[in-house]
């Protein structure tokens, strides 16, 4: 057994002072406006009636906790004073999004056949939208036409995974979701094309909130490729708060990306849920390039034996944005692996989190958690926490964490300008190359060629050192 | 090719080279030995143009160009090429990206085109055969987990590839076993030419043994005390460095 067992917190600052503390006011008027938001729309959202009362206890979840405020031990070093502050409203339901197809074009992965959703302010847009063919039984739809028409398949997974009782922004998502992704793979099957959903936020005369909703089930044996792509364009600001809940049936296999491009005038926060059966193997890749201030929240729970996950992250804010990277693994059943790898690389005065828990259970035997972070900052005024965290109640279990923080390698530098090779080029070399352990763990090669494009398109200034590295 | 006059350099605020004078031409190969300590590192990383060492005096003169003006990737370009005594490991950069890149940069500051992809296949396979390189190498990660020894070999092979007008070589044989130490060698050999010359930086005579020096050269806490032929380097190696020392003349305290 290789652990300390405990959490150890690793900081890298070079920005002296005080961390500004989340104006309770500020938090206590947001909090209000949202629920006399729910008040006034309540009766207007669509759905059955056993989902209203899950609307209603969860803004009342709410109104009891709040927004969180720095003093919270999840949210020490995530400050939502400039999210709470902006007086943001639901988009109008039934406008039409006026999104051009032409712009949803980069979000695409080249050769990449997929089938795609689109949500327009976490609204179905059945005209940027198209299926694929797909194996028989699988269903790619809308939640809100699921909702009316066949609630019942939903029923036993929706805010079921996804707990609203100790998270203000899952019990808002809860209370006011209208649309997001519904899928269900049949056991057994396999499908071969990745699934897209796509997330497009905008802004007209007013800031605009969305709270996409999305519900996938995996049947026993099954397998598939699923993608959230999570876009938007300056200077619109708005508020995504996203909520993914995923059943992974036994022996499923599930591959998954999220893909956070939004507009740097933008806030994000999501949080996936992923309920783990016997022997089902999850990958999920957290990629987070846009936002203003994002924060990813990834959450898996093996309940039966023989489970592994994989959490693959890489976060690339610059400028002045802030992404924050939370994940929980909890070990509550035997023989289950995780491996968790999170990267980070900070220009600018961009700020970054990373903190990981791990819980393996008293019952949890032959656990093997493993989990590094490694930060690299491009700037002396890029700031980064991270807190790797091991909470070990078994004795015989394999567990480790690692975690560093540093700036590119100076002598590796001298080395390739030796060589020939000019220094912001080999700056750039180098940046790439850090991100490379998290880009070759990606398996579907048209993606892993998009996220290379992305992170050359985001090294500081200048084209980026090529392809094929 | 080379022109070394007075040259003096600090690093840290301490003074390690102290006045070296050093005139290497066309097509020769010059050795450079001495005991640890004695700054011949030093004057191989201020030649490959490292930050670290501050030059307080002296000039080098690289076919008539300011050598110390330029920066490391100019000098690269210009023809200069060291070899390092530890070369540096970058995993997620392939030896193939890096070399492919380098060689892209020095041809386009000759003004040559950018090298297409099967020739420089072509050029690298030939060139990896010489130095014993098998061809999974060119895929894994710049020098990542390479032994001592596969080190040595890549930059004796980027050497080979990027064909420097002149070469630096720092302690090429430390760490070597003699199968090891033979292929380098014949690596270093086969690029003599008329047009090309050689820096040999080298505590032991072991490397001196197959390729051979026109002219060794002492240095001893931070000068050249003694300059001779080849013979000189198995004196060395006879009698160790004792003699030299007992021999040298010896700093003048300083006064105020």
């Amino acid at each position: 057994m290789a652990t300390d067992g405990s959490s150890r917190r690793h900081r890298g600052r070079s920005r002296p002072g005080p961390r500004p503390v989340t104006n309770v006011a500020v938090a206590l008027d947001a909090k209000q406006t949202w629920i006399a938001e729910f008040a006034s729309s309540e009766p207007d959202l669509a759905g059955p009636a056993w989902l209203r009362p899950i609307r209603k206890q969860a803004i009342a979840r709410f109104e009891a906790a709040g927004f969180p405020t720095q003093k919270h031990e999840d949210w020490r070093f995530t400050n939502l004073a400039p999210l709470l502050r902006v007086p943001f409203k639901p988009a109008i339901l039934g406008r039409p999004d006026g999104v051009l197809a032409e712009r949803l074009e980069p979000f695409s992965f080249g050769v990449l056949k997929t089938s795609r959703l689109v949500f327009v302010n976490g609204q179905f847009s059945p005209r940027l939208s198209y299926l694929r063919p797909l194996p028989e039984g699988v269903r790619v739809a809308s939640l809100a036409e699921i909702l009316r028409n066949d609630p019942g398949s939903v029923e036993k997974d929706l805010a079921r995974h996804a707990k609203y009782e100790d998270d203000a922004f899952v019990a808002l998502n809860t209370s006011f979701f209208t649309d997001g992704g519904y899928i269900e793979i049949p056991k057994g099957t396999v499908v071969e094309e990745p699934i897209h959903l796509v997330f497009v936020s905008t802004s007209h005369e007013m800031p605009t909130v969305s709270h996409p909703r999305n519900v996938v089930r995996l049947g026993a044996r099954s397998q598939a490729t699923l993608i959230e792509t999570y876009a938007g364009w300056a200077p619109d600001v708005t508020f995504t708060n996203a909520v993914t809940e995923i059943s992974a049936g036994p022996g499923s296999v599930l591959d998954h990306y999220k893909i956070q491009r939004e507009s740097e005038s933008a806030y994000h926060i999501a949080t996936m849920t992923v309920d783990q059966d016997r022997d089902s193997n999850v990958m999920c890749h957290s990629m987070a390039f846009g936002a203003a201030l994002s924060r990813s929240y990834v959450h898996t729970n093996f309940h039966a034996e023989g489970g592994s996950v994989a959490l693959n992250g890489l976060f690339m804010p610059s400028g002045v944005q802030q992404a924050d990277n939370y994940t929980r693994i909890d070990h509550a059943a035997p023989a289950c692996t995780s491996v968790e790898l999170y990267r980070g690389i900070l220009g600018g005065k961009s700020r970054g989190v990373f903190n990981g828990n791990i819980y393996v259970r008293k019952d949890a035997q032959k656990t093997v958690a493993r989990q590094t972070n490694k930060n690299l900052l491009l700037s002396k005024e890029a700031f980064v926490d991270s807190t790797p965290g091991l909470e070990i109640l078994a004795d015989d279990v394999k567990c480790n964490h690692a975690s560093t923080i540093g700036q590119l390698d100076e002598n590796a530098i001298f080395y390739l300008r030796s060589r020939g090779i000019d220094e912001e080029a080999a700056r750039h070399i180098l940046t790439y190359a850090f991100a490379s352990d998290v880009v070759n763990q990606v398996k579907v090669a048209p993606i892993r060629i998009k996220l290379d494009q992305l992170i050359l398109s985001r090294l500081p200034k200048g084209a980026g050192p090529g392809e094929g590295l | 090719m080379l022109e070394i006059k007075n040259l003096q350099v600090k690093v840290g605020g301490k003074e390690i080279l102290k006045g070296i004078d050093l005139s290497i031409g066309r097509g020769e190969v010059h050795a450079i030995m001495g005991p640890n300590g004695s700054g011949k590192t030093t004057l191989a990383q201020v030649l490959a143009g490292r930050l670290a060492y501050e030059v307080t005096g002296g000039s080098v003169r690289f076919e008539g160009k300011d050598l110390l003006a330029m920066r490391p990737e100019d000098r690269a370009r210009e023809g200069v090429f060291m070899a390092f005594q530890y070369p540096v490991e970058i995993p997620g950069v392939s030896n193939a990206y890096f070399l492919k890149a380098a060689l892209n940069a020095i041809r386009k500051y000759r003004g040559l085109e950018e090298i297409d992809a099967m020739d420089f296949m072509g050029l690298v396979q030939d060139k990896a055969k010489l130095l014993g390189l098998d061809e999974t190498f060119m895929k894994r990660g710049l020098n990542e987990g390479f032994s001592g020894g596969e080190k040595k070999k890549n930059e004796v092979f980027q050497m080979a590839v990027l064909e420097p007008k002149f070469c630096i070589l720092d302690e090429t044989d430390s760490g070597l076993d003699i199968d090891a130490l033979r292929l380098v060698a014949n690596g270093i050999n086969t690029m003599r030419s008329p047009t090309r010359s050689m820096l040999v930086v080298t505590h032991y005579q072991r490397l001196l043994d197959y390729v051979i020096p026109e002219h060794v050269h002492v240095l001893v806490d931070g000068r050249i005390v003694k300059s001779g032929d080849a013979d000189l380097a198995r004196n060395l190696e006879k009698h160790g460095y004792g003699w030299i020392l007992e021999e040298a003349p010896r700093p003048q305290p300083a006064r105020a």
